[in-house]
């Protein structure tokens, strides 16, 4: 393995790179995993990373080289598309379509590296998350923060509207709100998410990105601008003490950024337990409970 | 012109004949009740109303410029997430998505607006509170002043007050009652004959083809009415 700590202060301008594409994968993953969470949606985000394993491996072999993410955007969009169809029209139950769609990707996959010239490494490198996020191509990078500002653009402009459609679907069809495109929308800004991170944690932790800060924002806020805000400050939080840490003990940054998510989430869950405790505490001494509930 | 009429509407539901030949208008103002059993197609004909299905046959025609996305509609209270994160205004603010057209963000008329219907249904004081930790009451009263942020003219409600005590069903159709009475037309959906009858000022008794339709005080002396009614006190 290589010093990156010495790789970092030599290069400082690479450091910098990593930093500007962790600090905007992170914030797309926190906002985009609270609609996700919430809508029970969380295992298409993990459906997808398995797809985007798949992707991979097909730029591998194409030698797609600097521009793999160029290949994996649409292949991972359209099988979004196509996984949210399956569910949506019920044509198959999304549990076990996410199966089917994750295992066939890692399979096929698996089998396609096979005429890499690296294969072990490529392998490792697409379920782990590169070695160093350094080492990420210009294309790649440009394509990183292009479709993240996008994602992040679309996210604040469809804010209300990714509210009510998250809150009460039926009520935001009922008042003209076009709920599937809205649906669809999510669902491609996930599969986008999904390949930008991957390039930062790999396939297998890309899931984790999105959902643990949501999971944990939930814990502690109950207004959902709060948990919004607090799930991305979290999940910045997380990716820069995740990847120094990286840093310092000379690990991949994918797994430390987890790993930190996984004691974020303690923490929130303890909080969270904590503040309901003392809620209870307080109402217990103010609110006289009626004597019975009719039922 | 009626606000709303049904032209000898056929519904199906999941490839199944659920209703048939219903054909009534509701008029600007009125309170209706459409009662009946489980699986009597009335909360089919409330999706269609709300046109979150079609019509298998006839149409339902809107008068009084009312457009198809400006129906109030309360949905069960089980059709929400029970730990969902949003704090009470935010949840009301919501209700003006259907007629701001693609603003980004909520003015200061939605504002203006949600404000106006929470003083309205008493919910002020508990603007910044979360959904999730109100009582079922509570929550009703929030999911009705959502409704009202969306419609001036017609709200429509599924089995408004299932799960609640009695006090606090009381207190819910004393609402609607002020809500009616400022000219707003209601169109409730329920199972509960005995509080529709007391309720409403008109009756849809629907059982796959209307039983009944007309006033409430026709429907007590009705041979329908008082069969249901008699049953409901046994």
């Amino acid at each position: 393995m290589t010093n990156l700590a010495a790789l970092f202060s030599n290069m400082p301008e690479i450091m910098l790179r990593a930093i500007v594409v962790g600090t905007l994968v992170s914030l797309c993953a926190s906002l985009l995993g609270v609609t996700l969470v919430l809508k029970r949606y969380s295992m298409i985000g993990d459906g997808l990373s398995h797809v985007g394993f798949g992707a991979l491996a097909i730029a591998t072999v194409l030698h797609a080289g600097n521009a793999s993410m160029a290949v994996s955007l649409p292949i991972v969009v359209t099988a979004a598309f196509v996984l949210m169809g399956l569910t949506e029209k019920r044509r198959m139950q999304g549990d076990a379509a996410i199966a089917v769609l994750s295992t066939g990707a890692i399979a096929i996959g698996t089998l396609l590296f096979r005429f890499s010239d690296n294969q072990y490494q490529d392998i490792c490198n697409s379920l782990f998350g590169t070695a160093s996020m350094a080492l990420l191509t210009d294309t790649d990078m440009w394509i990183t923060v292009g479709v993240s500002v996008a994602v992040l653009l679309l996210f604040v402009l469809f804010y209300t509207r990714i509210f009510s459609v998250t809150f009460d679907a039926t009520f935001a069809k009922a008042t003209g709100v076009r709920v599937n495109v809205y649906t669809m929308m999510l669902a491609a800004l996930t599969a986008v998410t999904v390949v930008i991170g991957m390039k930062m944690v790999g396939a297998i932790m890309v899931s984790g990105l999105i959902i643990f800060p949501a999971l944990s924002a939930m814990r502690v806020a109950k207004r959902f601008r709060s948990v919004m805000l607090l799930s991305a400050a979290l999940s910045l939080v997380c990716f820069f003490t995740g990847f120094f840490l990286s840093l310092l003990i000379e690990a991949q940054p994918g797994p430390a950024i987890i790993a930190v998510h996984v004691v974020s989430f303690l923490v929130c869950t303890l909080i969270g337990v904590l503040k309901r405790r003392i809620r209870t505490r307080k109402t217990r001494s103010i609110v006289v409970e009626p004597p019975c509930k009719a039922e | 012109m009626a606000l709303l009429t049904f032209e000898s509407v056929g519904l199906s539901y999941g490839g199944d004949n659920v209703a048939h030949d219903v054909s009534f208008s509701v008029q600007a103002g009125e309170f209706w009740g459409i009662v009946g059993e489980n699986g009597s197609g009335k909360s089919t004909l409330m999706k269609a109303l709300l046109g979150l299905i079609p019509c298998a046959s006839g149409r339902i025609v809107m008068g009084e410029g009312l457009k198809p996305n400006e129906i109030g509609y309360l949905p069960q209270s089980s059709a929400i997430q029970k730990d969902f994160p949003a704090s009470v205004g935010e949840v009301v603010l919501s209700g003006t998505i259907g007629w701001r057209g693609l603003k980004p963000f909520y003015g200061r008329r939605e504002r203006e607006l949600a404000n106006a219907n929470m003083e309205l249904l008493g919910l002020t004081p508990i603007k910044k509170h979360s959904y999730q930790e109100l009582s079922g009451g509570q929550q009703q009263r929030v999911l009705l002043a959502r409704a009202l942020c969306a419609t001036k003219k017609c709200l429509v409600l599924d089995e408004p007050t299932t799960g609640l005590d009695p006090v606090v069903t009381a207190e819910f159709y004393k609402l609607l009652h002020d809500v009616n009475s400022r000219g707003m037309t209601v169109i409730m959906v329920s199972h509960d004959i005995e509080e529709a009858v007391k309720s409403c000022s008109h009756i849809l008794h629907l059982s796959c083809h209307p039983l009944f339709i007309g006033t409430a005080a026709e429907y007590r002396n009705s041979p329908v009415g008082r069969k249901y009614l008699r049953e409901g006190e046994l």
